[in-house]
């Protein structure tokens, strides 16, 4: 019987052939955690008797949700990170570093075929990159600090085929957006979505990522994609590592499978409090904006802060509008600063933090106001996500956002991309 | 493991966001601290009504959103014996599990806010005692049963040194 990708990586690291719903003990080639989960998966390490960490090589800690840190609480448990990581000799990337879901991939640790565990939802984003990666919590992080592996029951699969290419001014961000709204925040719980068709050969590697990142918005597992040239070109720069890509079979069983056709697909906005409430841009068009943000691991890549400087060179932010850049690492900032990018930005009254998680998630660099509109490039609008409750949250693409802070409203990018 | 308190109802789709701010959770280990903020978005007095043993009954996908362990733990601090709901979300479910708090999928339509419960999860039985009526409950998957019954997946780890699951 045929396999999908997903039981085909289950299956190569849990030495049997497995299928949906089967329960594996599985080897995890590589495991990540940030400064939200890892102090909590600290104290379980220590309180399932660990003393060393499986392979120093293949674990990574990340300081990138509050950092750098804004109090004395915070940097208590970045203090407990570093000193875990440095007693452990594994590798710690501190403040400025960047995202974590932007240095794994650039690591070059990962790549077709692996499989990923952090403590972290938005660990599928490596999906992209033909791996399983998929987010657990602190425990389970733990467990796999100390064994190298980690139990998994093997997900169903859901197939999305994107017929068709997108249009001009319309992203990898407007067709997740979209998909979310059409199968709903708990349409694919505990599935692994596999996206194939033109529309997603057609799209580069850091608009991929933005699709596998949101998978867990509507409840997936891993959001996955087959590799192919653009893959092993991006995968280039950073290493000359092999890897074992994986398709999936002609008769592999699939749950769900959706068909989309996307070339009429217009620019799409998620309305507050719920990331599956979407429409087209032009029903919340005309909604001011009081802070749009452009970052994060969604949209916070070179060729997301191309798309915004594109639109935003050369004019300026309305004036009752604050823009917040937080570029998803340090290579990602310095690439935006040679292009000129940056300058664009800052010129157009941007705000630039450093490279992170920003003010996603509510911890620092830009809570809103009561009563606020933000437009903002990350991938969850819930109420009270970026530190107000009484804050209301819209998502949307970088050139949405962009075309938003220029007239201080909610805006069509599309007069704005020739 | 036998429980009686009152039903708190919530909606579907409650993410980790609202069960623990970030704003908080990012900030200290003490989850006491954490417990006082429950469900605070939702319900701001929510940590002050919760009496012992009462119980979160929620619609479907609950849990959803980050994979924040401190939002079960958030949960247990505050005294609640168990969440009940139509469907949970995975990492938040495999979070409950591995920290020793019970999740219950059941048809949660059939209780309303204040109801009287009893909830006997060996027996896989829900009593709604104030409205007479017994809820059927879907099984845990075996794999999780070990885990629950060795205590969580740090007691597993220190009992086998390891996984021991088959």
């Amino acid at each position: 019987m045929g396999q999908t990708i997903i039981e085909k990586i289950l299956s190569s690291h849990s030495g049997q052939k497995v299928y949906a719903n089967d329960i594996v003990v599985a080897r995890v080639d590589f495991i990540m955690g940030q400064d939200g989960t890892s102090p909590l998966a600290i104290r379980a390490f220590e309180d399932m008797g660990g003393r060393e960490v499986f392979d120093r090589e293949r674990v990574a800690f990340v300081i990138d949700h509050s950092a750098p840190s804004p109090n004395e609480g915070v940097s208590a448990l970045h203090k407990l990170m570093r000193e875990f990581a440095r007693a452990k000799g594994f590798r710690l990337y501190d403040i400025g570093e960047g995202v974590c879901h932007q240095l794994i991939p650039e690591s070059g640790l990962v790549g077709p075929g692996s499989l990923v565990i952090g403590a972290d939802s938005h660990t599928c984003t490596y999906g992209a990159l033909n791996a399983f990666s998929t987010g657990v919590g602190s425990t389970d992080l733990a467990g796999g600090l100390i064994s190298g592996q980690m139990w998994f029951k093997v997900p169903e699969s859901f197939r999305f085929v994107l017929h068709g290419v997108l249009p001009p001014a319309v992203y990898a961000k407007d067709l997740i957006l979209y998909l979310i709204g059409n199968v709903t925040a708990d349409g694919a719980t505990y599935m692994s979505a596999e996206y194939t068709g033109e529309a997603v050969k057609a799209l580069s590697v850091e608009g991929r990522m933005t699709m596998a990142n949101m998978a867990i918005e509507m409840g997936a597992k891993a959001g996955l994609m087959e590799a192919d040239e653009k893959t092993f070109r991006w995968l280039a720069r950073y290493t000359d590592r092999r890897f074992n890509p994986v398709s999936p079979d002609g008769d592999a069983v699939y749950s769900r499978v959706k068909e989309y056709d996307v070339s009429r697909l217009e620019p799409q906005v998620a309305r507050p409090h719920r990331v599956d409430n979407v429409c087209p841009v032009g029903e919340v068009a005309g909604t001011p904006i009081h802070q749009a943000v452009i970052g994060t691991c969604t949209n916070g890549r070179l060729e997301d802060l191309r798309i915004a400087a594109d639109i935003l060179r050369g004019r300026k932010i309305h004036s009752e509008v604050r823009l917040i850049v937080a570029p998803a690492s340090k290579t990602v900032f310095l690439d935006a600063m040679r292009e000129g990018i940056i300058q664009a930005l800052v010129e157009a009254g941007a705000a630039v933090v450093t490279p992170g998680c920003g003010p996603c998630v509510g911890t620092h660099n830009g809570v809103p106001s009561d009563g606020e509109n933000v437009i903002s490039t990350a991938n969850r609008n819930f109420k009270g996500r970026m530190g107000n409750s009484k804050a209301f949250i819209y998502l949307a693409s970088p050139a949405t956002v962009a075309a938003s802070a220029l007239a201080g409203a909610i805006t069509d990018p599309r007069e704005f991309v020739k | 493991m036998k429980f009686h308190g009152k039903a708190h109802k919530f909606g579907d789709d409650v993410n980790t966001d609202y069960i623990i701010s970030g704003k908080y959770k990012f900030k200290t280990l003490d989850m006491n601290e954490l417990a006082r903020h429950v469900m605070e978005d939702l319900d701001p007095d929510f940590h002050r009504k919760v009496a012992p043993g009462d119980f979160i009954v929620a619609g479907s996908n609950f849990g959803c959103g980050s994979s924040r362990e401190q939002a079960p733990l958030a949960i247990k601090y505050a005294n609640v014996s168990a969440v009940l709901a139509k469907s949970f979300a995975r990492i938040f479910y495999r979070n409950c599990i591995n920290t020793g708090l019970p999740v219950v999928e059941c048809n949660t339509d059939l209780i309303e806010a204040g109801d009287d419960l009893e909830v006997d999860l060996a027996g896989g039985v829900i009593k709604n005692l104030t409205r007479g009526v017994d809820l059927p409950v879907k099984p845990l998957p075996g794999v999780m049963i070990k885990i629950l019954n060795d205590g969580g997946l740090a007691a597993h780890f220190r009992k086998h040194g390891g996984f021991n699951i088959d």
